[in-house]
């Protein structure tokens, strides 16, 4: 398999008032290109911050994280995140906050015409067409999220990281960007991360599910490889036998493995 | 936060049976009766009160020569008999370029200084004890040393109007950049944003409307100094001509000024506010 993110005995703590907090522990983790990952786990177990060690917005405490043949060493644009409270920038249209990326990327190599040409297709292929010149005021939270989408992917990322994407929105909103996403990755083949705790979610995206133990000291738990076939459909899988073994399989481990400890 | 909605205009449904096209004029006409109404009442309250007392003291003019003598002053606003004569206007005009220069040069230092402080949590612990230390200080303290320094007097008051509007521009300033939203900065960082860019585009946007409130304090502050500084500096402005009429116990033009120095200041915060809106982005 071609290790195209590896994470090898990673760790991470905080310093805080009350002293060390160890927050992650020997986490292995090796993804291929193209392949589709998701990190669940309850609440507080660490997977956002493994997704913020591979942005490179947080720095690993111990181990090593290597993207493309190359050590993380700070964010860049090569990794795209798109952020759980989308962070799209208030005063500037979506066409603004797409082409701020766009152009950080590619303005050195390309004409203005084919910046231009490059930020119309990016929001046009999450179906923003029409809100190109709104801000973000204007438009809903799932338009937001699907900006924040069209802004990562604009800049061609190597990886896509995605922080809960979907979680801020309601189930029939998320449900419809989920489709989005499946159908977007299935054009682009875009290597992706992503952490959810929504465990349809998983099933429903993912390649494999990397199921992480509850923390301090969080790890890998336990790896699910989900082997339905492409392009997933979300009626045709609710009859299909499979897909809810590989549910049951991950809610076993979130609600008997890993008992979430009494709030 | 809300999509801007469309007021229904009162043509709009002109299927609509005949009393529902009456409606919405009455609602406006009552709207703006409620609007106009209370303040309405409240100014002649005033008014009435002012009449009352005015009758009952020796000195103090009543509205009604007040108004008189204002009629009179702003008849010719603009005359100019030398230095110490001049019509309302120029002294009017004299104390706003003063607050104007001043403040101009407040936001010059104070602004860059705020974004500084902000951005840089040492530069910000060397000079916060100097602020707290400045800041509660009448900003008319400082006019001896205006004085001493500049040797002349429209230069000390503008020096004066330039230190009691600093604080706010720097303290807002600071403040501002202190809380942009760490979601903006991480854009900034996933993208790789040069210094410049990050300025430009992420820290000046996201500051601006802490900005302008820095910038409405410092404008009132100034404008509420300028007239002690003027009184004690003399020459021209409105301070200067407060005093000017109370040596010549000309009380109504007292009066006048209070009521001139109230409504300048208003419409500079009106002004601004209106400015602010501008920049008030909602995520």
């Amino acid at each position: 398999m071609d290790k195209f993110v590896e994470l090898t005995q990673v760790g991470k703590h905080f310093d805080t008032k009350k002293g060390r907090f160890q927050a992650l522990t020997d986490v292995n983790l090796s993804i291929a290109k193209g392949e589709f990952v998701t990190l669940i786990g309850h609440s507080g177990c660490g997977k956002s911050t493994v997704l913020n060690l591979i942005a490179g917005l947080l720095e690993a405490s111990e181990g090593g994280l290597i993207c493309n043949g190359r050590e993380i060493d700070g964010p860049g644009p090569e990794r795209g995140v798109v952020f759980q409270n989308h962070s799209l920038l208030p005063w500037m249209t979506c066409y603004g906050n797409v082409y701020l990326a766009v152009e950080k990327v590619f303005a050195g190599k390309e004409s203005k015409a084919q910046l231009k040409e490059r930020t119309e297709a990016a929001l046009d292929m999450v179906g923003l067409s029409h809100a190109t010149y709104k801000h973000p005021n204007e438009i809903s939270g799932g338009m937001k999220q699907r900006v924040g989408i069209a802004r990562a992917l604009a800049m061609q990322p190597k990886v896509l990281l995605m922080d809960e994407p979907f979680g801020a929105l309601d189930a029939l909103t998320r449900a419809h960007l989920q489709d989005e996403l499946l159908r977007i990755v299935g054009e682009t083949h875009s290597t992706v991360v992503m952490v959810t705790h929504d465990v349809d979610e998983a099933v429903l995206l993912s390649d494999r599910i990397v199921m992480m133990t509850n923390g301090p000291a969080a790890t890998v738990g336990d790896i699910v490889k989900v082997e339905l076939a492409r392009p997933r459909d979300r009626l045709t899988l609710a009859n299909d036998p499979h897909y809810h073994a590989y549910r049951t399989a991950v809610l076993e481990f979130l609600y008997q493995r890993q008992q979430r400890p009494a709030a | 936060m809300n999509a801007p909605l469309k007021t229904p205009l009162p043509l709009a449904a002109p299927t609509r049976k005949a009393p529902r096209l009456v409606l919405p004029g009455v609602a406006a006409l009552t709207s703006l009766l409620k609007a106009v109404v209370p303040p309405l009442l409240g100014i002649l309250l005033f008014i009435g009160v002012w009449a009352l007392i005015a009758t009952k003291s020796e000195g103090l003019p009543g509205p009604v020569s007040t108004w008189a003598a204002a009629l009179e002053l702003f008849a010719n606003p603009f005359y100019d008999n030398g230095p110490n004569d001049m019509g309302i206007g120029w002294n009017i005009l004299h104390s706003l370029g003063r607050v104007g220069i001043g403040f101009g040069l407040a936001a010059l230092v104070g602004i860059p200084l705020g974004f500084a402080i902000g951005r840089f949590a040492f530069l910000a612990g060397m000079l916060s004890p100097i602020i707290s230390l400045l800041r509660p200080v009448s900003p008319l303290a400082w006019l001896p040393i205006g004085l001493l320094v500049f040797e002349a007097a429209g230069p000390a008051s503008i020096w004066v109007i330039f230190i009691s509007s600093i604080w706010p521009i720097i303290l807002n300033t600071a403040a501002g950049v202190a809380s942009v939203p760490q979601d903006y900065l991480n854009v900034a960082r996933v993208l790789k944003l040069s210094e410049f860019k990050v300025l430009t585009r992420i820290l000046f946007p996201a500051v601006l409307p802490h900005l302008m409130t820095g910038i409405r304090l410092a404008i009132g502050v100034a404008w509420l100094v300028i007239v002690a500084a003027e009184m004690l500096t003399g020459g021209t402005g409105l301070g200067f001509w407060v005093w000017d009429e109370w040596n010549n116990l000309n009380v109504e033009h007292i009066l006048i000024a209070i009521i001139i120095v109230g409504l300048v200041g208003l419409a500079l915060e009106q002004l601004l506010l209106l400015l602010a809106k501008r920049f008030d982005y909602a995520s």
